[in-house]
């Protein structure tokens, strides 16, 4: 067994006391990890020197100086409660009113299902602890369940399930051919795979393609979901950020739920409410009633506890202090729009910059894509020389964050790109 | 990385079934326990989507999660919930470890809305912490465990992340031994706080217990101790509370400490530090390191824990670290990596208002000397309440019971030594809440409260059985 051969060489090796002198370890069998993926993008960045540097790596938003901000809404949260909350633990499903709050952005301001109280909801650590819970919970209770995954998806959601040791299917998702969505293979899976699946969908904006359903392709997916009897978790970290308007982002599911899907969801501030660091989320699962909801949120509980006891309280206020208070909620909305305004801005500048240039390769999917991130197509090689030879980070998945593009930039990375994909 | 996690996938999906075999399938789903109620069927039939095709079943509205009870309450937190319920006027609640003041009100530290207005003023942003958490955070929470000028953080020796307070930073040291060590175990005390275990068993690491508390004495079961990790195969984790044991308040000696850290060596045995009452135990940060100290000094591998839940008053900010001590800088450094890899796919990156504030408050002479008092004031409150509850006990009780203990034992919590049963009578009969075990939690008691709370043991403890 792997513990006992390296007890073993511990024991022989170890012969003096002072073992600040020996070369063994506990820890010899431990490797380096590889980098993120995603996150190590940014620490590349970092690093370089070159003044032309421009990072389009990590889904954080920027201005349009490329700084990031703190909405004023947070800000004005922020000065109400410094130095004047009380910090007692949480409960273990964290802020109640938070919670609430963020249950009426995803189900609906005047939603039945939280009259009803049919929601088994608690605080998470932002959209990964809320599918971090999810999966564990998923894996305690349906244990012989799997999960199907996009392909392709953000890179977390795959370690997210592995280490809750929830086996993982793929579904045909993104079409490289026309840079858009495949539906007829997804239409495919969803039918081919075994009645009472679990899937996870990304809400809106999809990570890393940007590639949504229109609402028909969601009304069929979800009809597909019915006859098969499938269970659809929602991944939603950008409501609001996609189209401008969390209303309209949350679409798909409450065409879920008008259709009686039992449906699980996560939520996640970091990116709409610019709450980035304070991690701070949610994960409802929809039962049957109260008193199944109950006991899924005890388990649910009960899973964080060994975890980390109860979700941290800052960001939590900030989120209930802006949503509860009318005019902040209304000046969030606001900036919502602002930065989802700018985005769409920034993908109409690339395209035109391209086109101008005259590229050889349609450049549609730049404005057809929705949200943070624009899949350029651009391949692993070509990503690298635009590392190398133009300062320029993304992921090697041709991942743009278009958070990141500015009127400064834009032309700058135009260019870039047409000079790495105008002979391909 | 992605593409590995993608070939775990399985090739494409089995042929579709044909509509009576679907339909079958059903049936067999319906029939397996899940509840059928009739009336539920079809609730589609009336919604306005349908694209003219016949609604084919209801099998959405099974929940797939039927069979699931409800969770039993936490034993600590419950504790609160049911006091909350009393509407007792005497009611007394020394329940959860949260420290109160005199007044019992909770007390957030003054240098803590200081550095909270502090960082407010100089507007900081909200961008994601790397995964291993704010850099000045993990360096002086480093320093402040082992000593700024020891040599183990000279060499670099030490892999230090932030974690979710100790729980989260128990959960990653705990993931980080089952997939490294897999098959080792870790040696708790008995008792000892109640999340160890859950921690251990969802993390699946297996564990056992040694024998701690002594009921006769109410002080350690010395002996026992040792002869305990002595038994325990070789490269056992063994898990020691650093200073303020939780939930006996007993805690070792410094030549006991040594004779431990003597049998763990002879053992080959890994030190598991669990230090969540740093400077709240004694009131002094240096001295209630020591323990951990001592072990570093005889530059065994070791891992600690940390919390500023109580000391800085953070409770509901989640701010703590797991150190893991190497053998050689390299080695701390992959092993630093493999912690990032165990938290991304927990939470991605840990939050950062408490790690700024306990960078904020360590980073700044004035701010740090500040918190040194206040902290001392909170050490010196618990043990005046100790010395007058001891007082009421000696004066109420003229049973001639050794009532010491209590002023031996140290930190928020006290063994009283009391059974369940007295402990049901305690809270039942005077509305005072605590935890099954006998544990009082000091900080929620005052010194108005302090003769209230003798009679109340003094009955329960002779005439209970």
């Amino acid at each position: 067994m792997a513990f006992r051969s390296a007890m073993l060489s511990k024991v022989v090796s170890r012969s003096s006391v002072s073992c600040s002198r020996c070369m063994s370890s506990w820890w010899g069998s431990v490797e380096p990890a590889p980098k993120d993926p995603i996150l190590g993008v940014t620490e590349a960045f970092l690093a370089d020197p070159s003044p032309d540097k421009v990072n389009v790596g990590v889904g954080a938003y920027r201005d349009d100086n490329g700084k990031p901000v703190v909405l004023e809404c947070v800000r004005e949260a922020e000065r109400r409660i410094a130095g004047s909350l009380n910090m007692e633990y949480l409960p273990m499903g964290g802020s109640i009113k938070m919670v609430e709050e963020t249950l009426k952005l995803a189900y609906g301001e005047n939603s039945d299902f939280i009259k009803d109280k049919r929601i088994a909801a608690v605080q998470s650590l932002s959209g990964t602890g809320a599918c971090r819970l999810f999966a564990d919970f998923q894996k305690r209770f349906r244990p012989d369940s799997q999960i199907y995954i996009p392909v392709p998806t953000w890179a977390n959601h795959h370690n997210i399930w592995r280490d809750a040791q929830v086996p993982q299917r793929t579904f045909h998702y993104y079409h490289p051919e026309s840079r858009g969505l495949d539906f007829a293979g997804l239409m495919d899976d969803i039918k081919n795979a075994p009645n009472g699946s679990f899937f996870l969908l990304h809400a809106c904006a999809h990570n890393p393609t940007g590639v949504d359903p229109s609402e028909e392709q969601w009304r069929e997916i979800s009809y597909q979901f019915k006859v098969k009897g499938h269970f659809a978790f929602f991944d939603m970290a950008y409501q609001g950020f996609a189209s401008g308007d969390p209303e309209r982002d949350a679409k798909s599911i409450r065409i879920f739920l008008e259709d009686g899907h039992h449906i699980g969801i996560a939520q996640s501030y970091a990116k709409n409410m610019g709450l980035y660091g304070q991690r701070v989320g949610c994960l409802s699962v929809l039962c049957e009633d109260e008193k199944q909801a109950i006991a899924v949120k005890s388990q649910l509980q009960q899973l964080a506890r060994p975890m980390y006891s109860n979700p941290p309280l800052h960001g939590a206020v900030i989120v209930s202090t802006v949503l509860g208070d009318p005019e902040l909620k209304n000046l969030w909305l606001k900036e919502v729009k602002g930065m989802a305004d700018r985005i769409i801005g920034m993908r109409t500048a690339l395209r035109e910059n391209l086109e101008k240039l005259g590229s050889p390769i349609s450049w549609e999917h730049i404005t057809n894509q929705i949200g943070m991130f624009c899949y350029s197509g651009l391949t692993p090689e070509q990503v690298d020389q635009l590392t190398n030879e133009f300062h320029i980070y993304m992921t090697r998945n041709g991942r743009i964050s278009m958070a990141g593009v500015t009127t400064g930039n834009v032309g700058y990375l135009a260019n870039a790109i047409h000079e790495v994909t105008k002979s391909a | 990385m992605a593409s590995t996690m993608l070939s775990l996938a399985s090739a494409t999906p089995s042929a579709s079934l044909s509509m009576q075999e679907s339909h079958k399938e059903k049936v067999k789903l319906w029939s397996s326990g899940l509840s059928f109620n009739k009336e539920k069927i079809n609730p589609f039939s009336n919604t306005k989507q349908s694209f003219g095709r016949i609604s084919m079943v209801a099998a959405v509205n099974v929940s797939r999660f039927e069979g699931i009870t409800m969770a039993p309450p936490d034993p600590i937190l419950g504790v609160s919930e049911a006091f909350k319920a009393d509407n007792d006027e005497r009611k007394l609640n020394l329940g959860v470890g949260a420290y109160r003041t005199e007044e019992l009100h909770p007390y957030v530290l003054n240098v803590v809305k200081k550095a909270e207005n502090l960082m407010l003023e100089r507007g900081e942003n909200k961008e994601y912490l790397p995964i291993e958490g704010l850099a000045a955070f993990n360096k002086v929470t480093a320093e402040l465990l082992f000593g700024a000028d020891s040599p183990i953080i000279q060499q670099q020796r030490v892999a230090t992340v932030q974690g979710l307070s100790g729980t989260g930073s128990l959960r990653l040291a705990a993931a980080l031994i089952e997939r490294y060590l897999p098959g080792a175990k870790v040696l708790i005390s008995s008792p000892t706080w109640g999340n160890h275990k859950n921690i251990f068993n969802d993390a699946r690491v297996p564990w056992s217990e040694y024998r701690y508390y002594d009921p006769k004495t109410v002080g350690l079961d010395f002996e026992g101790m040792i002869a305990d990790i002595k038994a325990a195969p070789e490269g056992s984790f063994v898990l020691l509370h650093g200073c303020a044991h939780n939930p006996t308040g007993i805690d070792p000696t410094p030549e006991q400490w040594e004779k431990i850290a003597d049998v763990i060596q002879e053992k080959n045995h890994i030190p598991f530090f669990d230090v969540a009452y740093q400077g709240f135990a004694s009131g002094s940060l240096d001295a209630d390191a020591a323990s951990v100290r001592l072990f570093a000094a005889r530059g065994l591998e070791l891992l600690v824990a940390q919390s500023y839940s109580k000391n800085l008053g953070l409770y509901a900010e989640r701010i703590g670290a797991i150190n893991v001590v190497c053998s050689s800088s390299d080695t701390a450094a992959r092993v630093k990596s493999q912690l990032k890899r165990i938290a991304r796919p927990m939470y991605s990156n840990p939050p950062i208002h408490g790690a700024r504030i306990v960078a904020n408050v360590v980073g700044d002479p004035a701010l740090f000397n500040e918190w040194k008092a206040e902290m001392e004031l909170m050490a010196g409150r618990i043990k005046n309440v100790r010395q007058k509850l001891y007082d009421s006990l000696s004066a109420k009780d003229k049973s001639g019971k050794d009532w010491s203990f209590i002023l031996k034992q140290i930190g928020m919590f006290s063994f009283t030594g009391l059974s369940k049963a007295q402990s049901d009578n305690m809270t039942n009969k005077w509305h005072v809440y605590m935890t099954k075990d006998g544990r009082i939690s000091l900080a929620g008691l005052s010194l108005a409260k302090c003769e209230y709370l003798a009679d109340a043991i003094v009955d329960s403890f002779h005439n209970v059985s």
